[in-house]
């Protein structure tokens, strides 16, 4: 399968990406790893008339400090994040899932700003920004806006950005020792989790339970006024509205949320 | 577009269109016909090559996005006089193939892994090799000669633990 024709601009810098963008409008999309606009590119889902290639700006990748937070380059790619010793201390959810990206080939070549910006409900990393009450740094050619989780994602593969803004960094609470959890239930190795429970620090974020990721509301609430984690784990898919495909209808999606969402905070990964 | 890029260590100069797959450029402009084209859709791994020493899909990279960079396939991983790499002498002996189709991906893929880990647990092994498929479902094999590849690479270069080594000591 071969995507469609268009033409190729390499940016130099963050300014430069934003001005091509402005240049070109909504036929121009924006390319960093590629493993998820491409593969919508070869079966023609997307046929962008530009690509804007964003992989080789430097300052939009890598990990930082910044106060009580890590900042992380969009264009940084999984296999960083998940090996960054950094992360791991500060801010192990994060790394953990970006491990549970793919495999390791993809994790190669994705980067986190990719993953958010594409808004999949089913994928491992929009989840735990939102678990995690991260933001994002957008810039466009009125300036910059940070965004937080909670306000990002707007529906199916959708997020408030616009077709001429750079999300340009992710930024994470510092929180080390703070308890989490982790929990992907997939058939088969390489897939997107039928259901996806992150926990951290009493926020609950779900995915594949609705077209945005979504916040386990009910249970963070039970949490909060003492309820067990069972009772609180037995409200997970209040609120939600998940789909049906065919692995698994809704009824089904419902019960996983409330089984792995009790594994999850109780504090295990897998 | 023209792209400057090393594959299996030669420098080459080509016109491209920016559409051009990775794995395209290798089997059609270039004739290297190891690396398959499997599932097209990132699943499979059949494609795997090396970009910069690191295990990549090349259906889903653009030839434009290995400009400047170094791609390696199954081809560069064989010494000039015909001498198998470590891993791929692995395969050899351990059996680790069947009908063949996966085995350069496999390969590759294997190669990355050992780069990045170099003393890989049996877990370790197959988890790394979640992006390939064998679809003679020849697993077991295909990891016994993973393991056998990584013990005969930490006795030729010692490594202490499970510090990265330069994948150019895997591919020798």
């Amino acid at each position: 399968m071969i995507p469609a024709s268009f033409d190729y601009e390499v940016a130099d810098s963050p300014e430069h990406a934003i001005s091509l963008l402005a240049e070109h409008g909504e036929d121009a999309k924006l390319l960093a790893g590629g493993h998820s606009l491409l593969p919508m590119m070869k079966v023609r889902l997307a046929q962008p008339a530009v690509l804007v290639d964003i992989a080789r700006v430097t300052e939009l990748s890598g990990i930082r400090l910044e106060g009580d937070e890590v900042v992380i380059g969009a264009t940084t790619r999984h296999a960083d994040v998940a090996g960054s010793s950094l992360l791991q201390a500060e801010a192990p959810i994060l790394a953990y899932a970006a491990a549970q990206v793919g495999d390791p080939q993809i994790r190669h070549r994705g980067t986190i700003g990719g993953s958010l910006a594409h808004a999949d409900p089913a994928a491992d990393l929009p989840m735990t920004l939102l678990a995690l009450g991260g933001s994002v740094e957008i810039s466009g050619p009125s300036g910059v806006r940070v965004v937080g989780a909670d306000d990002f994602f707007v529906g199916p593969f959708e997020s408030v950005l616009q077709p001429d803004e750079l999300l340009t960094a992710v930024r994470v609470p510092r929180g080390g020792s703070v308890r989490w959890g982790y929990q992907k239930f997939v058939r088969r190795a390489n897939d997107w989790a039928i259901v996806g429970v992150a926990v951290y620090d009493g926020r609950v974020a779900l995915a594949s339970m609705g077209g945005t990721p979504l916040r386990a509301s009910a249970t963070e609430r039970a949490l909060q006024s003492g309820a067990s984690i069972e009772e609180a784990a037995a409200l997970a898919a209040e609120g939600t509205s998940p789909g049906y495909d065919f692995h698994a209808d809704a009824d089904y999606r419902g019960h996983l949320a409330r089984v792995l969402t009790r594994r999850a905070l109780e504090g295990k990964t897998g | 577009m023209e792209i400057k890029l090393t594959v299996n260590g030669v420098t080459r100069s080509d016109e491209v269109e920016p559409r051009l797959l990775l794995i395209h450029y290798l089997r059609e402009t270039l004739d290297l016909r190891a690396a398959n084209i499997g599932c097209d859709t990132t699943s499979c791994g059949a494609c795997t090559v090396l970009l910069d020493g690191e295990s990549v899909k090349s259906c889903t990279v653009l030839a434009v996005q290995a400009n400047g960079r170094s791609v390696t396939t199954a081809e560069g991983l064989v010494a000039a006089d015909g001498t198998m790499s470590v891993v791929q002498q692995a395969f050899r002996e351990n059996h680790g193939l069947q009908c063949g189709f996966c085995t350069p991906g496999m390969v590759m893929a294997s190669t990355s892994l050992l780069a990045e880990t170099p003393h890989p647990s049996e877990q370790q092994v197959r988890e790394g090799l979640e992006g390939n498929f064998c679809r003679c479902t020849g697993y077991h094999n295909i990891v016994r000669s993973v393991l056998a590849a990584a013990e005969k690479l930490s006795g030729a270069a010692p490594s202490d633990g499970s510090d990265p080594v330069d994948a150019a000591e895997v591919i020798a």
